[in-house]
């Protein structure tokens, strides 16, 4: 069998990781110095955000795509793209109704294509952020990912 | 009294002039309109024939149909938000003809007393025969799937009658749903073995986990992970066809993902449009999507999808009678959905030259049993599948005294006896049943028999479970459904009704947003107590359940044959506030 596509895809979505916040990867094997502890931690959207970025001000951009189901599957393992055109030095991830919000954080500023592939995980239906970090403002996007608890189809 | 087909065929002669002249857009040309319906006038030099959601009924059956069919949003007051008279008017249907009581619910009882039973696929063969002959060697027979499932011949023969019935009655090519929960293998089997050089199934939208890709699990595409073939290009009379399969993008939600659990669905429109670029870079003079997407996410597809020059859909059962035109940046695209059960056959007739449609022509025909002989062929095979099977098919359980049937947004009076049922066989306080809108209907005076009943319940996962919920958790699960069904953007809706449910009353605004569309639950006269814990009798969960836990069949036979007679059944309709105005919406 072939497993191109698959290798492919993990590729371009591992080279740049600095952190997952989806329980794949334990903060500190990762990255011990820049750790964004403060961001990760926050139970809210708002701080999450101000603790990466420094501000909760973000402009929505049509330069960053943000590619998931518009219903989750399976909500332990969502799987999201965010691709941007932006000169992106930092992505991150944000499900606004999880627990721990800040799911996923890439520092880029070594001049990266702004692509970053994730699993997130997502026990109800929420807004789902990108956001990204360019020029030293701030962009985002957002997309509503559903977590169906029951359903019927027919 | 039911017509004899003489009858009924001078009653046609009679009232021709107000009967099945459906053309495309404005042309309607009722004054030439020939006596007999099936009679359809010369057009173009390719045809292709349509159905979907047969649900697996090979007999000709009574289906009524809805009286709930509430649009929200954009929707509200559009094809297919439609019922009853606002149906009528919308399409220009006379009232008390057969058109009226083919698309409506109004006067069911003694309109079907009157035009008899509907669809049947000996007398579907018939008319699909009738057609190829008019039409000679420029014919494409479509299936949007749901094909292998609704019937107790197909739960127990998994699917094998309707694949044969479906390869005697010529079809080319189908698509998927329902045919996904006889689980991976069976599907295979019958894709690559039984299928194969008979029926193509096509689905772009289905693809491979990427565990599952990296377990090597079987494919159509090891690189793409696409586990069936996207698309077919047939050519037919000189025209090159290229049929894009479209399957239920939300089957793991709304069926059990333990089936199908390599698999991944999902809408996936921009893959849908890299292949219709393909096609046409491949030549094709017509792109044709052939969905099971439900019709709202069909149109809201057609809006953003441009190159395809019709989507033939199916899995919300609306029966339209003229297509849907939606304009999309590469021009139109036809949105046609053909209705349930074997009750309707859509026939589409293209003018095709220089690589495009030029004009087209469509009807939907309605396949009443009484006026289309059935075909001895099939009708022939039709006996011997059941053969095996008869007593247990004809095994009474009851008669009933009323209408009974399932379809519309909220409940039905078939639903309300399942309902009803799970509470007192099983002694719990609040029941549901799935809002699944195949089932067919009764007639009072009818006895209700096995087959009957597994029209209602016949699916490979009939567990009858008891579960303790809190009153918070009930309200949660009524509203995540609800919003399935009434989200105002299509794509996040899965195309079932509302969850049936026995005991608990309840108010409902579908215009809210989800969380604030139920208020006023109540169990026996009190508010349901979001702490409080209740016992819910329910089937159809999509996880695993025990072995040892009663088939639902089994349950409400036994009501059924307790009662013996079924009167007066009060179908738990909720208090529908918010969209008294709808015209999807006019209960009787």
């Amino acid at each position: 069998m072939k497993r191109r596509t698959f290798i492919k895809g993990s590729i371009a979505s591992g080279a740049l990781v600095v952190a997952a916040g989806a329980g794949l990867l334990k903060p500190g094997q990762v990255l011990a110095g820049d750790w964004p502890n403060a961001a990760f931690s926050a139970t809210g959207m708002d701080e999450a955000v101000k603790s990466l970025f420094g501000s909760t001000d973000a402009a929505e951009s049509a330069d960053i795509k943000i590619k998931a189901p518009l219903q989750a599957e399976n909500g332990a393992v969502v799987p999201l793209k965010v691709e941007t055109s932006l000169p992106a030095e930092w992505i991150a991830i944000v499900a606004e109704k999880n627990p721990s919000p800040l799911t996923t954080a890439v520092d880029l500023s070594g001049g990266a294509a702004g692509y970053y592939s994730a699993r997130i995980k997502m026990g109800q239906t929420s807004d789902v952020y990108a956001y990204v970090k360019a020029d030293g403002k701030v962009y985002m996007a957002k997309q509503q990912i559903k977590v169906t608890v029951g359903g019927c189809g027919g | 009294m039911a017509l004899t087909r003489r009858e009924f065929l001078q009653l046609l002669a009679a009232s021709a002039a107000a009967g099945f002249q459906f053309t495309a857009g404005q042309r309607l040309v009722r004054a030439a309109a020939p006596a007999d319906p099936y009679e359809l006038p010369d057009f173009g030099n390719l045809t292709l024939m349509h159905f979907t959601d047969c649900h697996a009924q090979l007999m000709p059956v009574y289906f009524r149909e809805p009286s709930f069919n509430i649009g929200i949003g954009e929707a509200t007051g559009k094809p297919p938000h439609l019922v009853g008279t606002a149906f009528l008017d919308h399409f220009g249907l006379a009232p008390d003809t057969m058109d009226a009581h083919a698309f409506t619910y109004l006067d069911f009882e003694a309109a079907a007393r009157k035009y008899g039973k509907v669809g049947g696929f000996a007398h579907l063969a018939t008319l699909v025969k009738r057609i190829r002959a008019q039409r000679q060697g420029r014919t494409l027979l479509l299936d949007s799937g749901d094909t292998w499932q609704g019937s107790a011949t197909s739960l127990w023969t998994r699917g094998q009658d309707m694949v044969d019935a479906c390869k005697l009655l010529g079809v080319d090519i189908m698509t998927g749903h329902w045919e996904f929960t006889y689980g991976i293998d069976r599907v295979h089997e019958i894709v690559n073995n039984e299928l194969a050089g008979h029926i193509d199934f096509v689905a772009q939208n289905v693809l491979l986990t990427e565990d599952a890709q990296f377990e090597g699990k079987p494919a159509h595409d090891e690189d793409t992970g696409q586990v069936f073939r996207p698309y077919v290009i047939r050519e037919v009379n000189g025209v090159k066809v290229a049929v894009i399969g479209q399957a239920f993008p939300y089957t793991t939600l709304a069926n059990p993902r333990y089936l199908i659990e390599d698999w991944s669905f999902g809408i996936r429109d921009e893959r849908m449009q890299q292949y219709v670029d393909e096609v046409r870079g491949k030549g094709a003079d017509v792109v044709v999507i052939l969905s099971h997407n439900g019709m709202d996410v069909d149109l809201k597809m057609a809006s953003r999808v441009s190159g395809a020059d019709v989507i033939l859909g199916g899995h919300t059962h609306d029966g339209m009678p003229k297509p849907s035109v939606i304009s999309n940046a590469g021009g139109k695209t036809l949105v046609v959905n053909s209705g349930s059960n074997a009750k309707f056959l859509s026939v589409l007739d293209l003018q095709v030259a220089d690589g495009s449609v030029k004009d087209f022509r469509f009807r939907m025909l309605p396949v009443f049993a009484n006026l289309l002989p059935a075909d001895a062929e099939m009708a022939g095979y039709i006996e011997k599948v059941r053969a095996p099977f008869r007593d247990r098919l004809n095994r009474k359980l009851a008669t009933t005294e009323d209408t009974l049937y399932r379809r519309g947004n909220f409940t039905g009076t078939f639903d309300q006896i399942i309902v009803d049922a799970l509470m007192e066989v099983r002694g719990a306080d609040i029941s549901f049943s799935p809002g699944f809108r195949w089932g067919t209907s009764l007639l009072p005076g009818d006895d209700i028999t096995m087959e009957r009943l597994m029209d209602q319940t016949g699916i490979t996962y009939a567990k009858s479970t008891l579960t303790e919920m809190s009153g918070e958790m009930i309200k949660n699960i009524l509203e995540d459904i609800a919003d399935n069904l009434f989200n105002p953007d299509p794509y996040y809706q899965m195309g079932g009704d509302m969850v049936r449910i026995g005991g608990l009353k309840y108010a409902i605004d579908p215009s809210r947003k989800i969380g604030e569309r139920l208020s006023t639950l109540e169990l026996n006269g009190k508010p349901l107590d979001p702490g409080g814990n209740y016992l819910i009798a329910g089937w159809a969960s999509v996880n695993p359940q025990p072995d040892d836990l009663p088939e639902v069949w089994d349950v409400v036979a036994e009501y059924l044959q307790d009662k013996k007679v079924i009167k007066n059944v009060t179908p738990n309709v909720p208090v529908v506030k918010g969209v008294t105005s709808n015209p999807g919406f006019s209960p009787t």
